[in-house]
């Protein structure tokens, strides 16, 4: 029938190839070929696939083989199987993950409606008063005052702070579980092997492949959904420069720490984490600038904040709208940027 | 003397390999393998040899050696920094290495202090903070940690420097920080390892100076690593001399200078001034009987090059030698000059002297 038929039949596989023949639904390709030859003559196909040059075989995929043999699954099959497997497993999933992750969405919600219910004068100042503290710097002060004035001037500043919002839970929960990974990873090195490429895959994942099998285990009207979707794309830098940071703590320090008989919870938190956070810290704030980047794409899955109107801007091509509310975006993560840089370097310059 | 101070730290038949199998390296070395061909042939490096040596208390003991002798191998094997091979570490009387993970950090916290070569001060704390470290990891409170770290502080020349960090001050300040850090703990041991080796050599005399003020006063029984031989000379009680992780020689260390039994030690001992090393009583005819044409009296501690300037450099005089205001011997200027005759490896003089 095809090209390869010649080996299913050395191979004595020809009764387990004619035993079924799968029907289901035919691609686009055949629908096409198969009104072409007005009908689907299988001798017709038989007569072309035995007049292929050498140069044009094909390689022997799964629909290649399926046409010499009807039992081979095509790719299609494959697809809806590993959907049917996720299917299957999904309700067994959701019994453990729903209440694992229903506090995300607790908390998503309460800090939202908490930003929210904020007035404008309570929050704004409130800000300046965290970046001054955080910072102890005037041009940063003056930079997160401003664009705070802007946004709030432009009609923008309820969705910057739901934005906002979200990225305060995410990167909570981000610190709360990177840290710890990160220093289990630098204290073992079989840990480090098995993290690194779970981080490697979820640095590189497309974004939108995460929020896929997440809107088949959790509702879309769920904000953990979202929640989810920030933490695993956002939590990959602070693993990372936490596991970092605690290695590259100066031997000799730690032989000190060790010669003074320290034991290791005293070494872990009077030495080694003191010493590693100028790298935990970078690692943080890579975390939020990343969970930025994500709570944009988030918007596709409900995620409140300046996303809506970018994704707004996109449907509706109201190209404005998508401007300025993606000039907000990144307006809010110079000033989150800026903020947790000079944070970052008040730590450095107290250690020199 | 050494027979009636008391052993602190016994080292005994001490053995380190470093590989992946050093148990069965070790089976090979006590057979008789040496490092290079246990290097050879089994991949394994033998980092220290057979290794005995008695520690008195209140004493410093020097552990001399060029790098890669196992000089700093060795002195981390005495707080189990590094873990022996085979071998017993006895502390006074008790085998450290049976001790668990919490006797060991007693050990560490309580009876062994350490100064290291690149100082390892906390960056991220003050000098006080730093200086009252080993009180703060036994759990005393902040108070009396500070009171302790701020007397050694004052002890070692720092005051007025308690709230500075350790990366504000000069080498030579960070390792008084260091030197207060091990006194502050209060231990009955301190372990120096290489403490003066990353210092100027002005700074490293005052240093060296410092330590023996100290230690006249305090006597804790030291463990003193260095690559210098002029400063083992001056610090050493009881000097061992490592080489390629066994010892060649180890005593007294005018005994080793008047008596080197080893090539590599006269190699080791042709550079160094000679008179200013040596001191008067070991090269005395040690007797009470009074001499006769007696040029003055010197003390027993004294350097020869002192005596050679006190006699104007005339070989024919005589003095009497005293100690603690009694004679213990005399000198005979002839002796003195015989002891200064320099001692050449037999095979190798070809070194720039």
């Amino acid at each position: 029938m095809a090209i390869y038929d010649g080996i299913f039949k050395t191979l004595g596989l020809s009764d387990w190839c004619a035993t079924e023949d799968t029907g289901g639904p035919m691609t686009m390709a055949e629908l096409l070929a198969q009104a072409n030859n007005g009908g689907g003559d299988a001798d017709g196909a038989e007569a072309v696939a035995e007049a292929t040059p050498l140069l044009e075989t094909p390689f022997p995929s799964l629909d290649v083989l399926h046409k010499s043999c009807g039992s081979v699954p095509r790719t299609r099959d494959m697809t809806s199987a590993v959907e049917e497997a996720f299917l299957n497993v999904k309700d067994g999933m959701k019994v453990v993950l729903d209440p694992l992750t229903q506090p995300l969405s607790w908390l998503l919600d309460a800090s939202l409606a908490g930003f929210q219910a904020t007035p404008w004068f309570i929050m704004i100042p409130l800000l300046m008063l965290l970046t001054y503290y955080a910072s102890r710097s005037w041009s940063v002060l003056a930079l997160v005052t401003g664009s705070f004035l802007f946004m709030a001037f432009i009609d923008h500043y309820n969705y910057a702070i739901q934005t906002l919002s979200i990225i305060f839970v995410c990167t909570i929960f981000c610190v709360a579980l990177g840290v710890p990974i990160g220093i289990a990873m630098s204290k073992s090195n079989t840990m480090q092997r098995i993290t690194i490429p779970i981080l490697d895959m979820l640095q590189t994942l497309p974004t939108f492949v995460y929020l896929i099998p997440l809107i088949f285990l959790f509702s879309v009207t769920e904000s953990k959904l979202y929640g989810i979707a920030i933490i695993l794309y956002a939590i990959v830098p602070v693993i990372r420069l936490t596991d970092l940071g605690i290695r590259l703590v100066d031997k000799d320090v730690i032989e000190a720490a060790d010669a003074f008989g320290m034991n290791s919870w005293q070494k872990l938190t009077g030495v080694q984490i003191p010493l590693a956070l100028p790298n935990i810290m970078a690692g943080i704030n890579q975390t939020i600038m990343m969970s930025l980047a994500m709570v944009v794409i988030a918007s596709l899955v409900s995620a409140p904040g300046l996303g809506v109107l970018v994704l707004r801007g996109i449907n509706n091509l109201e190209l404005g709208v998508g401007l300025v509310s993606g000039f907000c975006i990144v307006l809010l993560a110079v000033l989150l940027d800026r903020s947790t840089k000079a944070a970052l370097g008040r730590i450095n310059a107290s250690e020199k | 003397m050494t027979d009636t101070s008391k052993i602190k730290v016994s080292i005994r038949g001490l053995y380190k390999i470093f590989g992946a199998k050093p148990k069965e390296a070790l089976t090979n070395v006590k057979d008789g393998l040496g490092k290079p061909e246990l290097l050879d042939q089994h991949g394994h490096v033998l980092g220290l040899q057979d290794i005995n040596v008695d520690m008195q208390e209140g004493e410093i003991t020097v552990i001399m050696g060029l790098s890669g002798s196992g000089k700093s191998t060795l002195i981390r094997h005495l707080n189990r920094l590094i873990e022996p091979t085979d071998g017993e570490i006895l502390v006074d009387g008790e085998d450290v290495l049976a001790y668990g993970e919490k006797k060991l950090h007693t050990l560490r916290q309580n009876t062994m202090s350490m100064v290291f070569q690149k100082f390892a001060l906390f960056p991220h704390r003050t000098v006080l903070q730093n200086a009252g470290m080993a009180r703060r990891v036994r759990g005393e409170d902040a108070a009396s940690a500070d009171k302790e770290g701020r007397k050694w502080l004052k002890r070692v020349g720092l005051e007025g420097y308690e709230d500075k960090y350790p990366n504000q001050l000069s080498g030579g300040m960070q390792q008084r920080v260091g030197i207060a850090r091990a006194l502050a703990s209060d231990s009955e041991i301190m372990l120096m390892d290489e403490a003066f080796s990353a210092l100027d050599p002005l700074i490293r005399t005052d240093m060296q100076d410092l330590l023996l003020e100290l230690q006249r006063e305090l006597h804790k029984t030291i463990v003193f690593i260095t690559h210098d031989l002029d400063e083992a000379l001056k610090l050493a009680d009881h000097l061992v001399i490592l080489k390629d992780g066994a010892i060649v020689q180890q005593g007294e260390p005018q005994e080793i200078l008047l008596n080197p039994n080893d090539p590599y030690i006269m190699d080791f001992i042709s550079d160094i001034n000679r008179a200013r090393v040596l001191r008067v009583r070991s090269v005395m005819d040690a007797t009470t009987t009074a001499g006769v044409d007696i040029s003055g009296d010197v003390e027993a501690d004294a350097n020869l090059e002192s005596v050679i300037a006190m006699s104007g450099g005339d070989t024919t005089k005589h003095y009497r030698v005293m100690k603690d205001g009694k004679q213990i011997g005399l000198l005979h200027m002839q002796d003195l000059v015989r002891a200064l005759v320099p001692v050449i490896a037999p095979e190798h003089d070809d070194r720039a002297a």
